[in-house]
């Protein structure tokens, strides 16, 4: 069982899909995101997910969504930070004032602005899917992990399952038809099934977010982090490519300029369902000790 | 070494060597999410134990002869798994889709096995209940074919429910550790056992609420034991959990265990002596036992969720982890 439960995998064949279309997915490259949101603003506009609470601003950066959730399926993350030691790509960055204008030369602090377009990584061990009572979670043909909106009921379980806190319940607005179920990124299903690629990789103007058959992304990314390499960003990482990691690697991996957390995102996820054959066997183990606990609580009773 | 991101976390202080000194986060917002389950859930976990450990004790109660709890184990039995139907269709984003659940058997989600456990489980304390209605019965009814056939069926279905209670009781527990929620995840080892442990002792404590005290001795003997092992097993659960075990002993989730630790410790004391002397104690001990289960129940629930929502407790551990993976040994 434990095999069916971690480590790599193809995922739709493994769900039974008999000759399924090369595994999609998403790579999403960090390092050139200039922070536009067209990819948000498509995503809302070709699924019609509605607005996201008010139209609050957090003062943290140009971040405003704050967080993947029910009504919120890409979200670009805006971290700003004291630039590295090692020299970076200069991208051109606009500010304010004249550069140096008002500070001297020597009180300068490099600087540097981390932007990233987050989405569900559609797991190959995916823990919504694994958890869901229902079967409104499933697994398509392009190996994408998807919600069937008039199956599920509700019943929560996939959020505290994801390593990643993607999936959420849509709790508003009044009248949405979503309201009370999961939702989440589908990989943009519907026009996958149309031969079209999914609505924010149409939409990046930089191409920051590539969509494709993984093996393919796999080996761009790979090129991408060795021209990073050579041209001076020695900390470019992969985040979600290695098959052998937590989850069975991910369809939507990503390009990092520094740690995963820096993100938002966990540094080393794993499947809960990993440890799933351990803790039936514990709770067997338990319920025959209460069984035989309560039989000898009644040893010495008279059988009247 | 590249330049930190945002820092958050209690301590703020140059970087050190002692991993959970400081960690970066996006903002210090939660990593995963906390599950969107209100009071119903762990209103659940506690009803769930209660009528698992009422129907072992109803059925012990019948195969040693002895109504005067058999009744009111089973009743409770019914009662407590009726009421945790309601909270858990309650709990629901769509209640009128309840029976979506029943769609499929998945071994992979421990609600789905729950929901089996739970249909096998509810029909059988429903007709162990309901044998007790005999008493109800117009005499011409009682004397004849139902009236017979009232105690075999009771007895059957009283013992298929027992042989399910302990499932009931122990499954939820697994419901709670297949999560990414850290509280509850690396609660994973004992949960279980703290769980059945905390079952015993509230259905142990009903039975002493509601059964006179010459009938009563087992279920005070299941309540100390019940009770001794619960709090044993929490300590190993904690001390076993490292960071995470962290928020058990904060804000809402400390209060209710802290609670729960008076609660059971006291019901269990009182069911091992002054409780076989006086109804008034019996009443008293059963009384504690059981808000000290629902205190367990409601302490670990709130750990969990106050644990996701702090990103300290997915990110440290994580990061450690991966730390160990790719450093070499110094």
């Amino acid at each position: 069982m434990a095999d069916q439960l971690f480590g790599p995998s193809d995922p739709a064949a493994d769900a039974g899909y008999r000759d399924p279309p090369a595994r999609k997915g998403f790579f999403t490259d960090t390092s050139i995101c200039i922070g536009c949101k067209a990819c948000e603003v498509a995503c809302k506009e070709w699924n019609a997910v509605p607005a996201d609470g008010g139209m609050a601003l957090t003062g943290n950066s140009y971040d405003n969504t704050v967080g993947l959730g029910a009504s919120t399926w890409r979200h670009v993350a805006f971290i700003e930070q004291r630039a590295p030691e090692t020299a970076s790509v200069d991208l051109g960055m606009p500010a304010m004032t004249l550069p140096g204008a008002q500070t001297p030369a020597d009180g300068r602090q490099p600087f540097r602005w981390l932007m990233e377009s987050d989405v569900c990584k559609h797991c190959t061990r995916a823990g919504c899917l694994d958890v869901c009572p229902t079967g409104a979670l499933f697994r398509t043909e392009f190996g994408t992990v998807v919600v069937q909106d008039d199956i599920c009921n509700g019943c929560g379980y996939c959020i505290p399952a994801c390593p990643y806190g993607v999936i959420e319940r849509r709790d508003g607005p009044p009248g949405d038809p979503a309201v009370g179920i999961a939702q989440k990124c589908t990989l943009c299903y519907d026009r996958l099934k149309g031969d079209l690629e999914p609505a924010c990789a149409k939409a990046c103007p930089t191409k920051s977010i590539q969509f494709g058959d993984l093996e393919e992304l796999h080996q761009r990314a790979r090129e991408r982090v060795d021209v990073l390499a050579a041209a001076g960003e020695t900390n470019a990482q992969l985040y979600g490519h290695d098959p052998d990691d937590g989850v069975g690697g991910t369809g939507a991996f990503f390009l990092l300029l520094d740690r995963p957390e820096v993100y938002g995102l966990p540094p080393d996820p794993v499947v809960p369902t990993r440890h799933l054959p351990m803790m039936w066997r514990r709770a067997a183990v338990a319920a025959v000790g209460l069984l035989a606990g309560a039989a000898a609580a009644f040893a010495g009773e008279r059988r009247r | 070494m590249t330049a930190p991101g945002k820092r958050s976390g209690r301590r703020r202080r140059e970087p050190t060597m002692v991993p959970d000194a400081e960690f970066s986060s996006y903002y210090g917002r939660p990593v995963v999410k906390p599950s969107p389950w209100q009071a119903d859930i762990p209103a659940y976990l506690f009803l769930g134990g209660l009528a698992g450990g009422s129907s072992l004790l109803a059925a012990g109660a019948d195969l040693t002869g002895n109504p005067a709890m058999r009744g009111p184990t089973r009743i409770t039995a019914l009662a407590a798994i009726l009421a945790s139907l309601v909270a858990l269709v309650h709990d629901l984003g769509r209640p009128a889709r309840f029976h979506h659940m029943m769609r499929v058997m998945k071994p992979t989600s421990p609600m789905s096995v729950g929901t089996w456990i739970l249909t096998a489980y509810g029909p059988l304390a429903g007709v162990a209940a309901v044998a007790e209605a005999r008493d109800l019965l117009p005499e011409r009814l009682d004397e004849g074919v139902v009236g017979r056939l009232l105690p075999v069926a009771g007895r059957a279905a009283g013992i298929g429910a027992a042989l399910l209670g302990p499932a009931v009781a122990s499954y939820t527990a697994v419901l709670l550790t297949d999560t990414a929620t850290p509280s509850w995840h690396d609660a994973r080892g004992e949960l279980p056992f703290v769980f059945v442990g905390s079952a015993a002792s509230a259905a142990a404590g009903m039975a002493m609420l509601a059964t006179p005290v010459a009938h009563a001795g087992p279920a005070r003997r299941l309540a100390v034991a019940g009770s001794v092992f619960e709090l044993a097993m929490s300590r190993r659960m904690e001390s076993s959990m490292g960071l995470s075990a962290e928020p058990m002993h904060q804000g809402r989730a400390g209060r209710y265990l802290t609670a729960a630790r008076v609660l059971t410790g006291a019901g269990a004391l009182l069911a091992a002596w002054p409780a076989r002397r006086g109804r008034a104690m019996s009443r008293i001990g059963g009384a504690a036992l059981l808000a000290g289960s629902a205190a367990t129940r409601f302490g670990i629930f709130h750990a969990g969720q106050q644990s996701a929502r702090d990103p300290r407790y997915t990110v440290v551990p994580q990061r450690e982890r991966l730390d160990r993976s790719t450093q070499p040994s110094r």
